[in-house]
C-alpha cells in the first residue's frame, strides 16, 4: 500500500512518475449511410466517442475509468492498448509516444477483457493459451533463462491457479467462470507487463467470486509493481480498489481525482448523480437523472451535461448567472482542489454538489 | 393467509447427464403487499422457483411439494385454469426485454393481446387499457405505435412491466429486471417498480444476484445457496447484520461507498458455487466457508431461528449451540 500512497501524494506534476500519459485523445466513429445517400456524397453522423481527453496513469496506481455505457471508457481503454485507431492525440508510454511499432508496447501493456469465456479459445488447452502469447512475442525463455513451461507455470500460479500443472491440459469449458478469468489474467502476466488494462474484469462473474479476482489484481499490483487501469460502471468497485477515479461523460473527462475525494466530496454534478443511483437501503427516493445515456452523435452545445444537469434544471445556474455559459460555452476539466479536477461552470464559481450523504467508519 | 405459500418445493431437471436437483426443499411465503427479494448466484435455483410458480418449467422436470397462490394449488391446476392464473394471478418480468418482445409486432398490440386472450376486455377496451398502462409505466403516448426496435432498453423494460400489469395480477415476479440496463436507467426502472408496487399494493418477488438492489426494494430477503434458502428475514437486517457466512460474503461484494472496511480491501470467497449434481455433504457451503468447523461436512443445518423474524441455516446459530454458548470457531 505504501508505494501507492507516495505516488498519490507526490510533489508537483513534474515530480510524478507517469507510466502512461494520454494527451488530447480523440476517437471518432464514422456513421453509416445508405447506399444512395453514400453515392450522393452524404455522410452519416459521426460519433465522437472520445472527444479530447488527457490524463496520466501513475506508476503503481490503480486508476478507475468510470461512467455510463457509451461514455467512451472502453474506447479509451482500447485506444491506450493500440487496438483502436486514434484520430487525434498521443499516447505516451514511459516518456515515448507509441507509434506504429506496437508489438513491443503491447507486451508491456496487457489487456484483460470483460468476458473470460469469449477471450479464451475453446479448442486450446490452458497451457497453449498462455504459451501462445509468449510465442507471438518470440519469447522462448525468460530473463533468467526460464523455460517456456516455467514461464507458463509461474503465470498460472501467480494468478492463483495452483498447482499450475493441474491446469495445463484443461480446456476453458472445464473451468469455472472465476478460474477462466484467472487464466485470462495469467495470459496477461506471462509477458511480464508493466501495465494491465482491465475492462469490467468482474462484471461477468458471480458476486461471491468477484472479490477474489479483485484481490488478485491488488496482490499483483503489490508484488509486481503493476500499474492498473480498471474500466468499470460500478462505483462501489472503484471504492474497493482504485487509488484515483476518472469519471467520463460523453467522450470527456468530467472529474478526476483521488477516490476518497471524488466519491465522498464530488465536484461535478454528474458524479453526484452517479453516486445517487448506487443502490442502498432506503435509497430509492434520491434524485435520479431523467432520460437515457446520451448519444455521442448528438453532443449538446456548451457543457455537454447541461441538458440533464440538476444545477441547470433547478434554476440554480440562472441564479448564479452562468446559464449562458452552461448552455453555450464548452469547457475542459481543470484542477479545482489539490489533485482533484472537474469540468463544471458552477463548480468553478465555488458552487459544489452535495457531499456524499453518509460514510460508515 | 399469505398470498403465496411455497411448501417443501423440490425441483429436479432431467438432463442427458442425469437428474439435476435445482431446488432442494424450499419453504417460504409472500404476504399481500410484500416484496420478497430472492438472492443468490447463478445456478442456485432462484429462477427455477419463479418458473415453478408460473409453471413455465420443461415438461420433463420433476416438481414436488406445494405452491399455493391465493388459496389455489398451482401445481395441481388444470391447463385451462392455469392459463387464467398465469398473467391474471401471477405475472413475470423477464431479464432480457430485448428478447422477450416480438420484434415484428407493435408493442401496444402485444400488451393488448395479453388482455384480450385473458378475456378481460374486448379489442376496443383493451386499447384504452394499454393507453392507461403506458401512462402508468411512464412511457410517452407517442410511443404507442412503436415496434420494439424503436425503443431504448429502458423503454422496452417498461413495456415488459406494462405487460406484466396488464391483467391486474396480485403477484408480480421480476427476474433480474434491471441487470442488462445502464446504472441510471436501472435506477429509473427500480423506482418505477417500487412506486407501482406501493400504488397497486402488489406482492412481488424480486430475483437478482445484486444484493444492494434487493435491499433497496425489498421488505424481506431470502438468500439461496445450492437449491436451498440459507437465510431469511427483514431486508436491511439480513444485509447489514447477516447471520449466514454466505450472506456476509455476498453483501461484501456490494460495498457501500464510504465504508472504510472495504476501502482497498476487496473480499471474496474462495472456490465457486457448487455443481448441482455434486452438492457437498453436510452443509453445502462448507468447502467455501471461512468459519467452517469439524461438524460442517457431516451435519446438514436446518433453517434455525436467528432473532425476531429471522432464520439462518448455519450450525453456528443452532439453538442448542447458542444456548450452551459454545463457539467452535
Amino acid at each position: 500500500m505504501s508505494a501507492t500512497e507516495t505516488t498519490a501524494t507526490g510533489g508537483g506534476p513534474s515530480a510524478r512518475d507517469n507510466v502512461i500519459e494520454v494527451q488530447d485523445l480523440h476517437v471518432t466513429f464514422a456513421g453509416h449511410v445508405g447506399l444512395v445517400a453514400g453515392i450522393s456524397g452524404k455522410k452519416g453522423f459521426e460519433a465522437r466517442a472520445v472527444d479530447g481527453i488527457s490524463f496520466e496513469l501513475r506508476r503503481g496506481e490503480v486508476l478507475a475509468l468510470a461512467g455510463e455505457s457509451g461514455c467512451g471508457k472502453t474506447t479509451t481503454a482500447r485506444a491506450i492498448m493500440g487496438l483502436q485507431e486514434i484520430n487525434e492525440g498521443t499516447i505516451v508510454f514511459e516518456g515515448n509516444p507509441i507509434g506504429k511499432k506496437l508489438q513491443a508496447y503491447r507486451r508491456r501493456v496487457q489487456m484483460v477483457f470483460q468476458d473470460p469465456t469469449g477471450s479464451l479459445n475453446p479448442r486450446q488447452t490452458i497451457y497453449e493459451i498462455i504459451a501462445e502469447g509468449l510465442r507471438i512475442h518470440g519469447i522462448t525463455q525468460g530473463p533468467n533463462g526460464e523455460t517456456e513451461e516455467q514461464l507458463v507455470g509461474r503465470a498460472l500460479s501467480r494468478s492463483g491457479l495452483r498447482p499450475p500443472e493441474r491446469f495445463y491440459l484443461s480446456y476453458p469449458h472445464e473451468l469455472s467462470g472465476g478460474q477462466r478469468q484467472r487464466v485470462v489474467i495469467a495470459g496477461a502476466l506471462a509477458l511480464d507487463p508493466e501495465v494491465i488494462v482491465a475492462d469490467e474484469p468482474v462484471s461477468n462473474l458471480d458476486a461471491s467470486v468477484r472479490g477474489e479476482i479483485l484481490q488478485l489484481l491488488m496482490q499483483l499490483r503489490e508484488d509486481l509493481g503493476l500499474s492498473i487501469i480498471i474500466v468499470t460502471h460500478d462505483l462501489g468497485l472503484a471504492w474497493t480498489v482504485a487509488d484515483r477515479i476518472a469519471v467520463m461523460y460523453l467522450g470527456r473527462l468530467v472529474e478526476l481525482g483521488p477516490t476518497e475525494d471524488v466519491l465522498l466530496r464530488p465536484l461535478h454534478p454528474y458524479t453526484r448523480a452517479l453516486l445517487d443511483v448506487v443502490p442502498e437501503a432506503g435509497g430509492i427516493d434520491r434524485p435520479i437523472l431523467e432520460g437515457e445515456a446520451p448519444d455521442p452523435t448528438k453532443i449538446p452545445s456548451g457543457c455537454r451535461f447541461h441538458p440533464r444537469c440538476p444545477v441547470v434544471a433547478s434554476g440554480r445556474a440562472e441564479e448564479l448567472g452562468i446559464l449562458e455559459k452552461c448552455t453555450g460555452e464548452d469547457l475542459m476539466i481543470e484542477e479545482i482542489a489539490p489533485d482533484h479536477g472537474a469540468a463544471c461552470w458552477a463548480t468553478k464559481m465555488g458552487e459544489l454538489p452535495r457531499a456524499a450523504a453518509s460514510a460508515n467508519s | 393467509m399469505s398470498l403465496l405459500e411455497i411448501d417443501d418445493l423440490r425441483i429436479t431437471y432431467q438432463t442427458k447427464g442425469g437428474p439435476v436437483p435445482a431446488v432442494r426443499g424450499v419453504t417460504v411465503g409472500v404476504e399481500r403487499g410484500q416484496v420478497m427479494g430472492l438472492a443468490g448466484e447463478s445456478g442456485c435455483g432462484k429462477s427455477t422457483i419463479a418458473g415453478a410458480i408460473l409453471r413455465l418449467l420443461p415438461a420433463s422436470t420433476k416438481v414436488e411439494g406445494r405452491v399455493v397462490l391465493d388459496g389455489e394449488d398451482i401445481l395441481a391446476l388444470s391447463p385451462g385454469r392455469l392459463r387464467a392464473v398465469r398473467w391474471a394471478g401471477a405475472s413475470i418480468v423477464f431479464q432480457g426485454a430485448q428478447h422477450a418482445l416480438n420484434p415484428v409486432q407493435r408493442v401496444s398490440d402485444q400488451i393488448a393481446e395479453a388482455i384480450i386472450v385473458h378475456g378481460q376486455a374486448n379489442e376496443k377496451a383493451a386499447k384504452v387499457r394499454v393507453g392507461a398502462l403506458f401512462e402508468q409505466v411512464g412511457l410517452p403516448p407517442r410511443r404507442i405505435n412503436d415496434y420494439p426496435h424503436e425503443l431504448s432498453g429502458g423503454q422496452k423494460q417498461r413495456v415488459m412491466i406494462a405487460m406484466a400489469l396488464a391483467c391486474n395480477p396480485s403477484l408480480v415476479i421480476a427476474d433480474e429486471p434491471t441487470t442488462a440496463l445502464d446504472v441510471m436507467v436501472q435506477a429509473q426502472v427500480l423506482r418505477l417498480m417500487k412506486d407501482l408496487q406501493r400504488d397497486l399494493d402488489l406482492s412481488m418477488i424480486f430475483i437478482t444476484h445484486d444484493l444492494s438492489v434487493l435491499v433497496e426494494v425489498s421488505d424481506v430477503l431470502a438468500i439461496m445457496y445450492a437449491g436451498k434458502i440459507v437465510e431469511h428475514g427483514p431486508a436491511t437486517e439480513v444485509f447489514y447484520d447477516s447471520k449466514h457466512p454466505y450472506t456476509k460474503a455476498l453483501a461484501a461484494a456490494f460495498p457501500e461507498i464510504g465504508d472504510q472496511r472495504f476501502r482497498r480491501k476487496p473480499t471474496g470467497l474462495g472456490g465457486d458455487p457448487p455443481d448441482p449434481q455434486k452438492i457437498p455433504s453436510g452443509c453445502s457451503f462448507h468447502p467455501r466457508c471461512p468459519v467452517a468447523f469439524d461438524e460442517c461436512p457431516t451435519r446438514e443445518p436446518e433453517l434455525y431461528p436467528a432473532g425476531p423474524g429471522r432464520k439462518a441455516a448455519c450450525l453456528l446459530v443452532e439453538p442448542a449451540r447458542v444456548q450452551a454458548g459454545t463457539d467452535p470457531a
